[in-house]
């Protein structure tokens, strides 16, 4: 992904330039045409995987085959996903800049209308999180939701109380510690790694899927604001 | 041909234009939004792959995959882009062109 920068090539000219063009072009054209080809002549018809799940789907716990492969078949992923999130999160935080100024504050009406969108941000969220059992939605839909108007407290310069700024650690990393929680909680409870026990799979997914909206929802608005949001006057100098 | 295989391609031709764009361009920002477009590529391509099939249900394990990719996808490039922040604060620039000197 990186230039490599030879201070000896400096002399480069046009026409080179042009011709690095033409073979980038041609070596991506050539890629596109093999992977098109790939694409039209692919069998019309495979059912092996969606078979499996169809056939699993009564003791996944959830009835959204899509749910059910997210936070059942292939629970590891979902597991290693989000931390895959909290990790970006650590690396966007320690990346941040040292020396911010303070944003101005959003006029008041913006902020009022802030008040009255959130409350069905919220709702919507919760609604998403809660349908993804049966039909599109799930923890990274609210948790996208959520973030939508994290994002919007972002960029008004909103100032959260410091008992918000304090509880950042616990909500990044809520979703991956009851994730962890729950899939150490089967392998005490004689099952394996992830393997939900049918009667409480509904539950428990429904639980991880809770604590992960909440972290997905942080670790989004850090991610977009690229550092600890603004705590109330005066404002704290942190260091990350 | 079915609608789904048409967006496929368009997801292949997607992925080209990022692909050539992440080499050609000398301007770090316009390489990570490259990589995205490639990304979006390779997302819409599995969507309809995994639907190509008429009459059937969508296939849910590709979907699975687009969900999880996306989510990595955001991940990285919020790390990439604080990384693109920060040598830009120490090169002062975050355009590296190899025809001209540093």
């Amino acid at each position: 992904m990186q230039h490599s920068k030879n201070t000896n090539e400096v002399d480069r000219t046009r026409p080179i330039a042009l011709a690095r063009k033409a073979i980038t072009a041609l070596v991506v054209m050539a890629l596109t045409g093999i992977l098109g080809w790939t694409v039209w002549t692919l069998p019309p018809y495979s059912d092996r995987m969606q078979n499996l799940v169809a056939t699993h789907l009564p003791i996944s716990g959830v009835e959204n085959p899509v749910t059910a492969v997210l936070l059942n078949f292939r629970g590891y992923d979902t597991l290693l996903e989000i931390g895959v999130l909290l990790l970006a999160a650590v690396g966007v935080l320690s990346l941040a800049p040292t020396q911010v100024v303070p944003a101005e504050t959003a006029p008041q009406r913006i902020q009022m209308l802030l008040l009255r969108l959130l409350p069905f941000i919220v709702i919507v969220a919760a609604y998403l999180l809660w349908v993804g059992k049966y039909a599109p939605g799930g923890a990274f839909q609210a948790g996208a939701v959520l973030a939508a108007g994290g994002v919007l407290l972002v960029t008004s310069a909103v100032r959260f109380n410091q008992l918000t700024i304090q509880s950042i650690p616990i909500s990044l990393s809520i979703g991956l510690l009851t994730f962890l929680a729950v899939a150490l909680a089967t392998m005490i409870g004689g099952g394996n790694f992830l393997q939900y026990p049918l009667p409480w799979a509904s539950m428990l997914i429904l639980i991880i899927e809770a604590a992960a909206t909440i972290s997905i929802a942080v670790i989004l608005t850090i991610l977009f604001l690229g550092r600890k949001p603004d705590g109330e006057y005066p404002p704290k100098t942190n260091g990350g | 041909m079915t609608i789904s295989l048409l967006y496929a391609l368009v997801g292949v031709v997607l992925l080209g234009m990022g692909l050539y764009r992440l080499v050609i361009d000398p301007h770090l920002v316009k390489k990570i939004l490259a990589l995205n477009i490639s990304g979006a590529g390779v997302f819409l391509f599995l969507v309809a792959v995994a639907d190509r099939t008429p009459g059937f249900e969508p296939d849910p394990v590709p979907h699975a995959m687009v969900l999880t990719g996306i989510v990595v996808a955001v991940s990285a490039t919020a790390v990439a882009l604080g990384l693109v922040g920060r040598i830009r604060e120490i090169k002062g620039t975050a355009e590296f062109s190899e025809n001209e000197p540093e």
